[in-house]
């Protein structure tokens, strides 16, 4: 096994939507600066669970969570814990690209602004180094006050990645990132998760069982709320211990 | 549905096509008399003030500081009216658009659900009040109140005018923005948010400036049915012709100017009487322009999401 310390814990988590119990006692632990990867069929509650890990559900009329998530051994429910902060620790990229309707710079160093910062040749920096990192920095820095709008799907959710690391969290949710891109900008957002790994811990929601095998170190199955196996992926996808796992993987039902 | 089923049935030997045909045609024939009657109201203003530009030079009307066409020593320059509409207009405006602008982000991030569904419905009553109650509240609650606070003020104001015209359209601008704001995809509060925005940076850093174009939009609607409105201003605003931006004293608007004259015992025919078209049009130039440009900033932004 690894030595590396747990970036993320899960203890005898319940999540609720009302009356419908949407992830039954998921127990987890994920290790820093690795890629972990959640998959299984539609609604079987992987971005539910990877939403209580910055506590986007909060504002769900009737979510309710039970149970513990440690942040650094810290419960990120806890009632000191303040969720604005918590996000700056934890950040999120969304299914669909997601830029404000502002301009690229707008939308990069928006973090930093909404921290109070407002030297411009801070955010000016931040904004290039954000944008080198997602190997974006070549395609707009001629365009750096231009609608984000106008970019491609693949170059906006590359966009909304640099916004995110602009900020320096430690961690990278990710909730089905590529879905809604082409094969190309696909293929260049898996290169940047491999590369980002060494910085960040990232966790990866995919229904695209290669995607899981090419970007991620462990995954996660999930089946109608609860959490059926979870491993190394190369174990997961070699011999899975579960016969639903076994099915999924190898494209029998999801 | 039945409804529909049992008339076609009562009426079997009437083939269905010459029913739908016969409606069409009510239908298309209410279209074209609502078009006739506003061409025909537009042709009287235009014909009433082509006689009365006639008489009255178009520059003196634009330039000339003073409006007195009832007196002995007539000027006919229609900016103390002007004035006096852009003043009720613009006071108005700045009590509708914080409060209202504040409700509906209230309304819309902070409220829950069925909190939100009551009070939406309720401040839309407010708008339901008629103006003429607004007035008598202006002048007879509004104004002595404010004579606490500002000893100098005159019985007849633009100031209370202004203030209570304000409340009244109030509704118009929470319950459009709110609107536009709900509006707004629910993924760019969650970018908001997931990167550590507090409720009200959200709100006001991202769902506010999204929504721009349809705040603005009713904000200029807000503004075309202030520079409209004539009960408020009629009652409590006094009906002297100033040219002035001091809202303590009495104003005249060119609403107000109209009923006036419309009520009085001007002859019909007169100069005196085609003044009122004269200040009809300029109303009218102004309301029309207002909603075009709503209708213009609403179809060039509207879908910049999809
Ligand atoms: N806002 C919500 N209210 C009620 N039920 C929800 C809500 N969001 C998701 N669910 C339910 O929770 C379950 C898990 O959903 P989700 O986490 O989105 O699944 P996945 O991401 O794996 O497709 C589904 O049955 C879904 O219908
Ligand atoms: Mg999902």
């Amino acid at each position: 096994m690894s030595k590396k310390p747990y970036k993320l814990e899960a203890r005898n988590l319940n999540a609720f939507y009302g009356g419908f119990h949407a992830l039954k006692d998921i127990n987890i632990a994920m290790e820093e600066k690795a890629v972990t990867a959640f998959i299984g069929p539609s609604g079987c509650g992987k971005s539910t669970f990877l939403r209580t890990l910055n506590r986007m559900n909060d504002y769900i009329d009737g979510f309710r969570v039970e149970g513990d998530i440690l942040l650094d051994g810290r419960d990120i429910y806890g009632k000191d814990v303040r969720v604005d902060e918590l996000r700056k620790e934890v950040g999120m990229v969304f299914q669909k690209p997601n830029p404000f309707p502002k301009t690229i710079f707008e939308n990069v160093v928006y973090g930093l602004k909404i921290q109070g910062i407002k030297d411009k040749k801070v955010l000016t920096e931040a904004a290039e180094r954000s944008l080198r990192q997602t190997a974006l920095w070549e395609e707009v820095k001629d365009k750096m006050d231009k609608s984000a709008l106008a970019l491609s799907g693949g170059q906006q959710q590359r966009l909304c990645i640099a916004r995110a690391l602009a900020i320096s969290p430690s961690v990278i949710l990710m909730d089905e990132p590529t879905s809604a891109l082409d094969p190309i900008s696909t293929a260049k957002i898996e290169e940047l998760i491999y590369e980002l790994k060494n910085d960040y811990t990232i966790v990866i929601v995919t229904h695209n069982m290669q995607q899981a095998g090419r970007v991620s170190d462990q995954t996660a199955f999930f089946y109608m709320g609860e959490l059926v196996e979870y491993a190394k992926t190369k174990t997961m996808f070699t011999s899975p211990k579960h016969e639903r796992t076994q099915n999924y993987i190898t494209g029998r039902f999801g | 549905m039945r409804l529909l089923l049992k008339s076609h049935l009562a009426c079997k030997n009437f083939p269905l096509r010459v029913q739908e045909r016969i409606i069409e045609g009510l239908l298309w024939l209410s279209a074209v008399i609502t078009i006739l009657i506003t061409a025909a109201i537009i042709w009287v203003l235009l014909s009433e003030s082509v006689s009365f530009f006639s008489e009255v030079s178009i520059i003196d009307f634009l330039t000339d500081k003073e409006w007195t066409p009832l007196f002995a020593q007539k000027h006919f320059g229609i900016l103390p009216l002007v004035a006096g509409t852009l003043l009720t207009t613009a006071i108005a405006i700045a009590v509708a658009l914080p409060i209202g602008l504040t409700i509906a982000v209230y309304l819309n991030e902070y409220a829950p659900g069925r909190f939100k569904q009551t009070v939406k419905p309720l401040l839309e009553i407010l708008a339901t009040i008629p103006t003429v109650v607004y007035g008598f509240f202006a002048l007879t609650v509004v104004t002595p109140f404010l004579q606490k606070i500002i000893p100098t003020l005159a019985g007849f104001n633009a100031l209370s005018a202004g203030i209570v015209m304000g409340i009244m359209i109030i509704p118009m601008i929470s319950s459009l923005s709110e609107d536009a704001i709900s509006a707004v995809p629910r993924s760019l509060r969650e970018a908001a948010y997931g990167m550590g925005s507090t409720r009200l940076q959200t709100a006001f850093g991202v769902m506010v400036p999204a929504a721009s174009s349809g705040i603005v939009v009713s904000v200029i609607l807000a503004i075309s049915r202030a520079v409209g409105e004539t009960m408020i201003v009629a009652i409590a605003a006094g009906q002297q012709p100033r040219l002035t931006l001091d809202p303590t004293v009495p104003i005249e608007t060119i609403t107000t100017y109209i009923v006036q004259v419309s009520l009085g015992d001007v002859p019909h025919g007169s100069l005196e009487y085609r003044t009122i078209f004269a200040a009809g049009i300029t109303l009218f130039i102004f309301t029309f322009a207002l909603n075009n440009l709503s209708f213009w900033i609403k179809k060039k932004y509207q879908e910049k999401y999809d």
